[in-house]
């Protein structure tokens, strides 16, 4: 038989139908759902009279809409509170655990899904959101749908799905200092573009993606919808089974171990052929900080704003303009001169404790600029709590940050928290789509080491010279 | 779902790459509990001052292009988000077909779960489209999803366009998902009883 990928047989395995020239079922065995493209989903089924086909592998929570204030307060967006009140209807009439805002295990779905063990190798896990990618960290083929797809993952268990192509990126070699897992997907990102992985799923190899925790990985896998791919993911190894071991819905003892000798087979086999391979040497990664209104517009933090000018296709060049003007930068100016008034630790895409040390370590002892506004918002309220027993929150908020409850916040500004017109974040999130943190605000993606540097200075900075 | 079978309607030409959901539908306005409600909040950043009135120099605001439900847009559509608020807001708005050289994948599939047809055609096409509804605002297109063909009054744009069979029927029938899944119920528990 001819050596397969991982996606191949994860793919296989899960296959419930095919058909000549239909879209294939395929099996779902984690649907993670929160409050804002399920209330659509759940009203489709109540007026087709359609129970949930298996609760027991859904998991709601609410993440979107929550307000990062203190839980106490009530939420006052009356819109927002409809939403979230739907769901704490719907999860209990269908059947549906919900960790609502005031579990111990609430979060952003991206976090909470690995964080508590729901999350395994080798899993087809589908939410009503994007970054779903981010789940294929841990060896699994992950990917975001519409509502009308979570009703149907809802009342079939199952996805149609056409089969999609694979494209391997591997990053060779070892990471230099003070290059973060965050460098290496925006480095990837602004050399495919945002278009560079349509119809693909991207499998990351390489010894730097090896050497990745798995909060690391999580933060790589969860851009690969940045770049346009169906879903990212990495084969499971020994960080991957040290990392689900022990956690609260994981396999525990014997069924652990005969899990992990399963999940062992999962790995792209040698000579398994990808329909397209992508290969970076890691040697040649520095920081990165975005420049325009999306992600593959990024530059390195020893660069300057490009100047459209310099560029050859006029599509190009529109864009490159547009987004100077967006963004009220000059062309050719250096980035470290850009000045931020905001800074968002936070996302689905770096709001692990991971992310919240590395930052820590870098303030630690020192004071954000009195032009700058810094928040922090963990993941999950258990990384919070973890956080806070680490005593990272007392580094914060000696350091001026202010300290949050979990959700998605400022990533895309459908609770309170906003920035205004005009005004420029350095964010640890995923789009800096116009608009995307805020209407006129300005998004700057960055690590949470950079973040954390540039709310020190002010301004931009090198990291490794810091 | 509302089938698509023939269009015939003006086209409004959006040229910029990479419109991403975001613009399509800010995520302010994703909280409504309907399906409903998302159209006047359609391209919101783009279509309005900061003050609420209209931006004159954005296309849907200039004159001919009112009532268009043709949209022709650059590569990679729909970017972004997962957001089926996207297609709802587009589909209130008016739009029933868009026309790019991409797709973003989840954007593409969202489409056909609402009665929307997006259709891939190369590049020096959509540019031919863009230019002449650029050209000549308030020009109609003819879109038959049987024919699988686009032209506009005078036939200097006629084209075929490629999708596959299943999509266009289920499109030309309005035919619901879940409906045609659970038509193999007897696969899913044979599946489940592995």
């Amino acid at each position: 038989m001819a050596p397969k990928t991982m996606f191949e047989k994860i793919w296989e395995s899960h296959l419930v139908h095919e058909a000549e020239g239909q879209s294939s079922v395929i099996y779902i065995d984690l649907h993670l759902v929160h409050e804002v493209t399920s209330p659509q989903a759940f009203e489709g089924l109540r007026l087709a009279g359609r129970p949930v086909r298996r609760p027991d592998l859904t998991i709601a929570t609410v993440d979107h809409n929550t307000p990062t204030w203190d839980l106490s307060l009530p939420v006052t967006d009356e819109i927002s509170k409809q939403q979230l009140d739907a769901l704490e209807v719907n999860a209990p009439d269908f059947g549906v655990t919900l960790y609502d805002r005031f579990s111990p295990y609430q979060g952003i779905v991206h976090v909470i899904g690995p964080d508590l063990g729901y999350t395994q190798p080798g899993k087809t896990v589908v939410c009503g959101d994007s970054h779903t990618s981010t789940h294929g960290a841990l060896g699994c083929f992950a990917l975001g749908i519409g509502t009308s797809e979570v009703e149907h993952v809802l009342a079939t268990q199952t996805l149609r799905q056409f089969k999609p192509r694979t494209m391997e990126v591997r990053v060779n070699g070892t990471l230099p200092f003070g290059v973060s897992a965050k460098d290496i997907i925006l480095a990837i990102i602004g050399k495919i573009g945002v278009h560079g992985g349509v119809g693909h799923v991207i499998e990351y190899t390489g010894e730097a993606i090896r050497s990745l925790s798995m909060d690391g990985r999580m933060t790589v896998c969860n851009m690969s919808i940045e770049a346009g791919a169906r879903a990212g993911m990495i084969a499971p190894d020994e960080t991957t089974f040290e990392y689900v071991k022990g956690r609260q819905f994981a396999p525990k003892g014997a069924e652990f171990d005969e899990a992990v000798a399963k999940w062992k087979l999962l790995p792209t086999e040698d000579g398994a052929v990808f329909d397209k391979t992508v290969v970076i040497e890691a040697s040649d990664l520095e920081p990165y900080v975005t420049w325009g209104t999306n992600p593959g517009m990024v530059a390195k933090i020893t660069d300057n704003v490009p100047d459209p000018s310099t560029m050859d296709q006029p599509a190009e060049r529109e864009a490159a303009e547009r987004a100077l003007q967006y963004m009220g930068l000059e062309p050719n100016m250096p980035i470290q001169d850009i000045k931020i008034d905001r800074v968002f630790l936070g996302a689905c895409t770096n709001s692990r404790l991971d992310d919240l040390r590395a930052a820590a370590n870098v303030i630690k002892g020192h004071k954000a600029h009195p032009d700058v506004y810094p928040m922090v918002v963990p993941g999950s309220a258990l990384i919070k709590k973890q956080a806070e027993e680490e005593g990272l929150d007392q580094i914060f908020k000696e350091a001026g940050f202010d300290w949050r409850v979990a959700g998605c916040s400022m990533c895309l500004g459908m609770n309170p928290d906003i920035l205004q017109p005009g005004e420029r974040c350095a964010a640890t999130s995923n789009r800096n789509f116009e608009g995307r943190q805020g209407k006129g605000g300005r998004t700057h993606l960055v690590s949470p080491e950079m973040a954390a540097a540039a709310a020190i200075e002010g301004h931009f900075v090198d990291i490794r010279n810091w | 779902m509302e089938p698509f079978v023939k269009l015939n309607g003006v086209v409004a030409p959006m040229d910029r790459v990479n419109i991403d959901t975001d613009q399509v539908i800010p995520a302010i306005h994703l909280k409504r509990i309907e399906r409903t409600g998302y159209g006047e909040f359609l391209f919101e950043s783009w279509r309005f001052n900061s003050d609420g009135t209209p931006n004159t120099d954005f296309i849907l605001n200039k004159p001919g292009y009112q009532g268009a439900s043709v949209l022709v847009a650059g590569r990679n559509f729909g970017c972004g988000s997962s957001r089926e608020h996207a297609p709802w807001a587009l589909q209130e708005y008016g739009f029933r077909c868009i026309i790019a050289s991409s797709f973003a994948d989840i954007f593409y599939n969202n489409c056909f779960q609402n009665g929307v047809l997006p259709i891939i055609l190369p590049e020096d096409q959509v540019r031919q489209i863009m230019d002449k509804a650029l050209e000549n605002p308030g020009m109609s297109l003819n879109v038959d999803l049987q024919a699988q063909r686009i032209w506009d009054e005078d036939e200097e744009i006629s084209i075929s366009f490629d999708l596959d069979q299943f999509r266009r029927d289920c499109l030309l029938e309005g035919l619901d998902d879940i409906g045609i899944t659970l038509q193999n119920e007897d696969k899913i528990r044979d599946f489940e009883n592995r």
